[in-house]
This record gives C-alpha cells, sequence and structure tokens, in this order.
C-alpha cells in the first residue's frame, strides 16, 4: 500500500502540487487522470523518488521514502518498477539483456536462474520471439512490454506506469491494458497508472485519483465516478472530453 | 556568479561519480566497453594526426633554420637541432595537447552526446527508479576508461610524430636519419615524459568527467542534446589550454 499524506510541492514560486492526500491499495489499478499539465506526472516522480515534495510524506507500508537514508532508499527501490512513457530502454542492450539486467544489478541468481527468470517474463507479456532484439528493432507496442517485462523481473510490490498508452494504437493500448491489469492481480502489486485515456479508465480503472490544476479533485472507484461527475464540474468536462 | 554555481554542481556531481561502484561486475563490462569505444576506437585517428603533425613539424622546423634571414648564414645550425626541436616540442606539447583537444572533439562530443540522450530518453531515470546511482554507473567506467586509454594513446602519439618527423625528413631529404636520430636523442629530458603523463592524465578526467557533467545535466529534446555535445567540446578545450600552462609553469 502507498499512503500521500500532505504532499506539496513547489518549482521556485509556483506550486504544482497542492496538499494532496491519497491511499493506493495493493491487487488493484489505482489510475491518477486528469489533463495535461494537472500534476500527475510530477506526483508520480514524487513517488518514485525522482522529485522530492516540498512537504508531506510519501509511505510505501510504513516507510516514509524521503526520510530513508540513502541505502533504506535503494532497498526499498528494488520494490519498485517502473513502465516510463518513452519505454526508457537501454538502447545499446537488447531485449533480453534489457529485462536482465535488473537481475545482474541485484539478484544474486545464476546464470540458469537468471535465464529462466527472464524467459518467464518475456513470456508473460508474450514476447518470447524477441530476445536477440534491439529497442531500435520492436515496435512502441513491444517496447512496452519489455518495459513491463522489465518492471517485473524482480519481484516487486510496487509498479508506477506513466502514461502506458501514449503513441500507442487503441488496439495495442488495450493489449497493454490488460496485461497491466493481469500482472496486478496475480502478483498482487499495488499498480499505480498515470493516464488520461478514458477507455482506460473505463477497462481496467478500480481506485481512482481525479488531479486538477495541482490539486487532488476527486478520489474513487470506477462506479462512483459516474455519479460523481454530475456534480463536479471539472470533473464532467474531463471525462465529456475524453470519449 | 553561475560560473561558480556551475563549478558547484560540478564538484557535488562528481561527489556522485567517483562512488563505490554497485556490482563489481557490471562495472567491469562497461570499463572494457568504454576503453573500447574511447581507446581503441580512436587509434586512427590519433595515428593519422601524429604522423602528420610531425612530419609537418619537421618540414617547417629545418626550412626555418636553413633560411636565409641575413643575420646567421644558412648553415649555422646543425641539423639534429631539427630532431631535438621535434623530439622536444612532441613530448612536451604535441603529444599529449594537440592529441587531448582532438580526442575533446571525438570523445568528449560523443560522451555529452550519448549520456545527454540518456537523460532526455529517460534512461538516467530509469536507473534511479531501480535504485541505481545513475551519475556513478554511467559516468564512473568512462573517466577510468578515459585516465587509462588517453595516456596510452598520447604515448603512442608521441612516438609516431617522432617517427613521422623522421620519416618526413628522410623522404624530403631534409635531415639524415642519423642527424634526425642523434638530435632526438641528445635532447631528451626524462622531466618531459613526466609532464607528459601529469598533462596527459589530467587532460583525460578533464576530457571525461566534464562530458559526462555536460551530458547528464542536459535538459530539452534532441537540440539540447547537441548542444550539450558543442558546450563539453569548447570548455574542454578551453580547460586543457589552461591547464597546459599551469602545468608547464609548475614543472618547468
Amino acid at each position: 500500500m502507498i499512503e500521500l499524506k500532505n504532499v506539496n510541492k513547489f518549482f521556485g514560486e509556483r506550486q504544482v502540487l497542492k496538499e494532496i492526500d491519497a491511499t493506493f491499495l495493493p491487487g488493484v489499478c489505482n489510475l491518477i487522470i486528469g489533463a495535461s499539465g494537472g500534476g500527475k506526472s510530477v506526483l508520480v516522480k514524487c513517488m518514485v523518488g525522482l522529485e522530492v515534495p516540498t512537504s508531506g510524506e510519501v509511505l510505501f507500508g510504513n516507510q516514509n521514502f524521503h526520510s530513508l537514508e540513502y541505502e533504506e532508499k535503494k532497498e526499498l527501490r528494488k520494490e519498485i518498477g517502473m513502465l516510463f512513457q518513452g519505454t526508457a530502454l537501454f538502447d545499446s542492450l537488447t531485449v533480453e539483456q534489457n529485462v536482465e539486467f535488473p537481475l545482474l544489478m541485484f539478484g544474486n541468481m545464476t546464470k540458469q536462474e537468471r535465464q529462466d527468470r527472464v524467459a518467464y517474463c518475456l513470456n508473460r507479456v508474450n514476447l518470447s520471439h524477441a530476445y536477440g532484439k534491439y529497442p531500435s528493432e520492436i515496435s512502441g507496442g513491444m517496447k512496452k512490454r519489455v518495459g513491463i517485462a522489465r518492471a517485473i523481473a524482480l519481484n516487486i510490490k510496487y509498479l508506477f506506469c506513466d502514461e502506458p498508452n501514449s503513441g500507442l494504437d487503441p488496439l495495442t493500448s488495450r493489449v497493454i491494458d490488460n496485461l497491466l491489469a493481469e500482472i496486478t492481480r496475480e502478483f498482487n502489486i499495488t499498480t499505480i497508472i498515470n493516464s488520461h485515456d478514458m477507455k482506460t479508465v473505463l477497462d481496467i480503472g478500480e481506485h481512482i485519483v481525479f488531479m486538477h490544476q495541482g490539486q487532488k479533485w476527486w478520489e474513487g472507484s470506477k462506479e462512483e465516478m459516474k455519479a460523481a461527475q454530475q456534480d463536479n464540474a471539472e470533473l464532467r468536462a474531463f471525462i465529456e472530453a475524453s470519449v | 556568479m553561475s560560473l561558480f554555481r556551475e563549478i558547484g554542481r560540478y564538484v557535488l556531481f562528481m561527489r556522485y561519480v567517483l562512488r563505490k561502484p554497485e556490482r563489481l561486475y557490471m562495472f567491469w563490462q562497461n570499463l572494457m566497453r568504454e576503453m573500447n569505444l574511447i581507446g581503441v576506437d580512436s587509434l586512427l585517428i590519433v595515428v593519422l594526426i601524429a604522423l602528420f603533425t610531425g612530419a609537418v613539424t619537421t618540414v617547417q622546423t629545418a626550412s626555418q633554420l636553413t633560411a636565409d634571414t641575413g643575420i646567421l648564414p644558412p648553415s649555422f645550425f646543425p641539423m639534429s637541432i631539427v630532431g631535438s626541436v621535434v623530439g622536444s616540442s612532441s613530448i612536451l606539447e604535441l603529444a599529449p595537447t594537440i592529441t587531448c583537444l582532438v580526442l575533446a572533439g571525438k570523445v568528449g562530443a560523443n560522451i555529452a552526446s550519448e549520456v545527454g540522450n540518456m537523460r532526455i530518453s529517460e534512461q538516467l531515470d530509469a536507473y534511479e527508479v531501480m535504485g541505481i546511482n545513475s551519475a556513478g554507473f554511467v559516468g564512473l567506467p568512462k573517466i577510468i576508461a578515459g585516465v587509462i586509454m588517453i595516456p596510452c594513446l598520447v604515448i603512442v602519439s608521441n612516438f609516431l610524430l617522432i617517427y613521422g618527423g623522421l620519416i618526413a625528413g628522410k623522404f624530403t631529404g631534409v635531415v639524415t636519419a642519423d642527424e634526425f636520430t642523434t638530435g632526438v636523442r641528445s635532447s631528451f629530458i626524462p622531466l618531459y615524459a613526466n609532464i607528459m603523463l601529469v598533462k596527459a592524465f589530467i587532460f583525460a578526467f578533464l576530457i571525461t568527467s566534464l562530458s559526462v557533467f555536460q551530458g547528464y545535466y542536459t535538459v530539452g529534446g534532441a537540440l539540447e542534446v547537441g548542444e550539450a555535445g558543442t558546450k563539453a567540446v569548447t570548455r574542454i578545450c578551453v580547460l586543457i589550454l589552461f591547464a597546459d600552462l599551469i602545468i608547464a609553469k609548475m614543472f618547468l
């Protein structure tokens, strides 16, 4: 479980996150939605440690991430996987080596065990045919799937996805969405997806946080969202513009 | 003010780069790759530049010594002086400085663009999220590889500069091989070789660390990656020339 307590973030004088409180549960797809510039990406970056909140707490279980020592943070980060918007695959490594990378860095596995784990992860994302290919030789959808395979290579507890559908066609987007939902349930991980794709929300969204102008504007389930938009003009405008 | 801020940022950055590697096996793999890229891949350009610079220096020095200026007769100097001039200037200046200026363009721009590209494509963020010190993981192998390989290239360059001079002297007939060799041997001072190595190590560190630094803090897109490469080369060249002066003043 991840808990945010009164998270604020300033860039100079500009406040981009305002008193965010939220809870993200394991085994469900938690979605952060909202228009561009609403603070979604900064919030995710604060959660994974790429940005430091100006004030507030980001709790992984009962550990406040930003008050941990360097070595403690390193340990916690081994439980975190992230699928980047641009996939962030390592150009100089093949698909197989990209997935093997976290295992080499942090695992204490034999070569055979590593190969088995890579095979399992690539099979899980239906990419068992792309072992020796470089990121530049595969499609956008395949890159996303390699990114997911790399993220789950270690037995992670938390998975962050920044715009997993950006740049993908609708069909491939659904494949990625379903894959994320399946993995979340299968490994009981806390998955947080940053998206503005309403189709994703309707397909796999279980717990939704709507961000607007740096604030948590609304939070609830998919079913509750339908009812809430009657009273919430910003949420309604976002949904109507997206569908 | 911005100069001091930049120096401070560089020093803080180096504190992260010079940390103990997380996995020695991965560090070793990266180091070998970088040594190949920085050293072996730069060998051809270093060989060509050294041979031609040595040849040109010999021909021009001989021409100046035999020129009838009206002050001294053209045959006043023994031609072995050409060997002395080429030998000393190669060891002291041409091998370390010219080679490193060339490598600043080749290696420095390459590293800055590579690291800058990793920054804008979020690869450095991916390392950080995994709990890897991205500055150290990416930067340290490049710096160590540079500090090992660039002095080796400078030594090779020094021999080829002198050899290029010898060949050019022989084939153009301006100085015989015996005269040239006598000149090189008679003017050799071991301190000069030490200075050459000190320069090579310092220049190597400047080339690699500054280019990694410049690339690491790239913000923006493809245009900024190109700018990072250009900025890195400009700064490295200026600092090499400045350090060259300081080292010369300190040791000579």
